[in-house]
């Protein structure tokens, strides 16, 4: 039987399980839907080939189809999230160096305190902090940036936040490049199995609901219809995922050569939230490192676009309120509602305004809740 | 004072003939192969960048109209942040987008590379630039395809032979019947016959 088709882009992460568990455990061949999956070799790249027709849909940076909406780095045709894939994922490290001089200073390393961890990375590194994160418009630069201006002291001016492609991120660290990094999984573990470097936090210690990466589509598709099986397996995907039972099966899948080509142990650490921090193997235990539940994290919120694009648009001296204003469009709420009906996925009773049962908001280490009427 | 416009004059028209392109490129023959390329396509100044650290502040510093890049080298994401670039004297440089009916663009991400250039560069001036490097990473692509062929028969010629070695001396047969011993085996199985030595391999591996 000849199933109509779809190509996918992903890029080789922990969070390109859906894509990958889709096609893999057959949720996509069960909804109607041939998908075959392309590995991209960077962001940019895959933000390319999805715009100029190489894909049809893509594993994405949550803040590139808003950043393009902006009009910062894009390459054309205009592209919109469909859904949400996972929240949270990432984690910061230290050089050995710095961590040393951290460890030094009495700081315990708790893979959990952002306060505690910020304040002590700040005092052990001093003026001219060089932090790498994959690219310029993501949810890594996103959280470096709250972190660093939420901490009671802390001159973002100090702070130089460079471009580093994850695979690329272990061995800049390893040579000096940068003293930080947020990457996200397995690319911190590997830094660690590397020895290049020590883990300090899960990107979830900072914002415990951080709207990762999204399933991407070109804004001016014909058809958006067409993506629904496709939404649909990906819905059950997540859920699959979201099941403690699923992990051994995920990891060896995801570790194949053609997806993550790594040991299933090292994929296992992010799905498991069992992380090694450490080259001499300490372990510490962390709830939702990465989620996939879509129940929890899958509806494309208005109010999560807006967040990306103000901050995007004061970054790059843009207004304000119509950065916002095209950054809400770009994540399609209304396709979710549309595509997703009749499954008995969670979606807020009015879009972006009202919460369903289940459906989270979540909260930042300085405590505040994220809020649309408190975006900045 | 009429020599200040006049001046102007005869630097706008150097302007319009000479670019300044940075190549992107590690590997220092298929640098070469470019550059090459690029210098039967016009007089441009080229420069070649092959150590991707710090790649965006090395490009800052040499603020070239064009840069050309591989696409599939992941030090692409750093040439996004030259989007921001926003101090008094940086020049923003952009992904290039064609929207010309050729599809300029399209043509260049399927040949395998990308080009950012400089606010303002007109099409015309980019396309023979643009032209000489697509045929030439087309090349690049067909020989890692064929390198990667190659490879790869190379090496299943290499397990078949040490499992045709490994049947020859288990079951006292030689190397034809070993090798015949193996196609069916793999026929049987549904299987390719460098797959059923690979296997035999490891296995004899595991029990030695």
């Amino acid at each position: 039987m000849n199933l109509p088709a779809l190509s996918v882009g992903f890029t080789p992460l922990v969070d390109a399980a859906p894509v990958i568990v889709a096609r893999e455990m057959g949720f996509a061949r069960a909804e109607g839907v041939a998908i075959t999956l392309h590995r991209a070799p960077s962001w940019s790249a895959s933000r390319d080939m999805l715009a100029f027709g190489a894909v049809d849909a893509a594993h994405m940076l949550s803040a590139v189809p808003v950043a393009t909406a902006l009009g910062l780095g894009g390459a054309g045709a205009p592209i919109h999230a469909l859904s949400v894939l996972s929240v949270n994922g990432n984690v910061i490290g230290v050089s050995r160096a710095l961590a040393s001089r951290m460890r030094g200073q009495g700081f315990g390393f708790d893979f959990r305190d952002a306060r505690a961890a910020g304040t002590a990375l700040l005092d052990a590194a001093g003026p001219g902090l060089r932090v790498g994160v994959p690219f310029p418009f993501s949810m890594h630069a996103e959280l470096i940036r709250y972190w660093f201006a939420a901490l009671p002291a802390a001159p973002e001016a100090g702070v130089e936040i460079r471009t580093v492609p994850p695979p690329l991120m272990a061995e800049a660290i390893g040579a000096g490049e940068i003293d930080a990094f947020c990457v996200g999984e397995p690319w911190g573990s590997i830094a660690v199995e590397t020895g290049t470097g020590e883990l300090l936090l899960p990107g979830c210690a900072i914002w415990d609901a951080a709207p990762e990466k999204v399933l991407a589509m070109r804004a001016g598709e014909a058809e958006p219809a067409r993506f629904t099986p496709l939404m649909r397996a990906l819905w059950r995907a997540g859920r699959w995922l979201a099941q403690p039972g699923s992990r051994t099966a995920a990891a060896e899948v995801l570790a194949r050569p053609e997806y993550l080509d790594m040991p299933a142990e090292v994929v296992d650490r992010a799905l498991s939230g069992r992380m090694t921090v450490s080259a001499r193997g300490d372990a510490r235990r962390v709830e939702r490192l990465v989620a996939f539940d879509p129940d929890q994290a899958g509806f494309p919120w208005g109010d999560q676009a807006a967040w990306i694009g103000r901050r995007l648009a004061r970054r790059a001296g843009l207004d304000l309120e119509s950065a916002e204003r095209a950054a809400r469009e770009v994540f399609r709420g209304d396709l979710y509602r549309q595509m997703l009906a009749g499954t008995g996925a969670a979606m807020p009773s009015a879009e972006s305004r009202d919460t369903a049962p289940g459906l989270q908001r979540g909260r930042f280490f300085d405590s505040r809740v994220f809020d649309t009427s408190r975006v900045e | 004072m009429d020599l200040v416009p006049w001046l102007h004059v005869v630097d706008a028209r150097l302007m319009s003939v000479r670019l300044s392109i940075v190549v992107v490129e590690p590997d220092q023959e298929r640098a070469r192969l470019i550059v090459e390329s690029l210098r039967a396509a016009g007089d441009h100044e080229i420069l070649v960048i092959r150590e991707t650290t710090g790649l965006a502040r090395r490009i800052g510093q040499a603020d070239p109209d064009i840069v050309l890049i591989d696409i599939a080298d992941p030090s692409r994401d750093t040439l996004e942040e030259l989007a921001l670039a926003s101090g008094p004297l940086e020049r923003p440089v952009a992904m290039f987008v064609d929207r010309s009916e050729q599809g300029l663009t399209r043509a260049a991400i399927e040949a395998g590379v990308s080009a950012y250039v400089v606010d303002g560069l007109r099409a015309e001036r980019l396309k023979p630039v643009l032209d000489a490097a697509m045929a030439r990473f087309q090349m690049f692509r067909q020989m890692r395809t064929e390198l990667a062929a190659t490879r790869r028969a190379l090496e299943e010629r290499k397990v078949i032979d040490r499992a045709k070695g490994l049947l020859m001396k288990a079951r006292g047969i030689d190397e034809g019947e070993a090798y015949a011993l193996l196609r069916r085996t793999a026929m049987d199985q549904g299987r390719r016959v460098a797959d059923v030595a690979e296997a035999l391999v490891t296995a004899a591996g595991l029990l030695s």
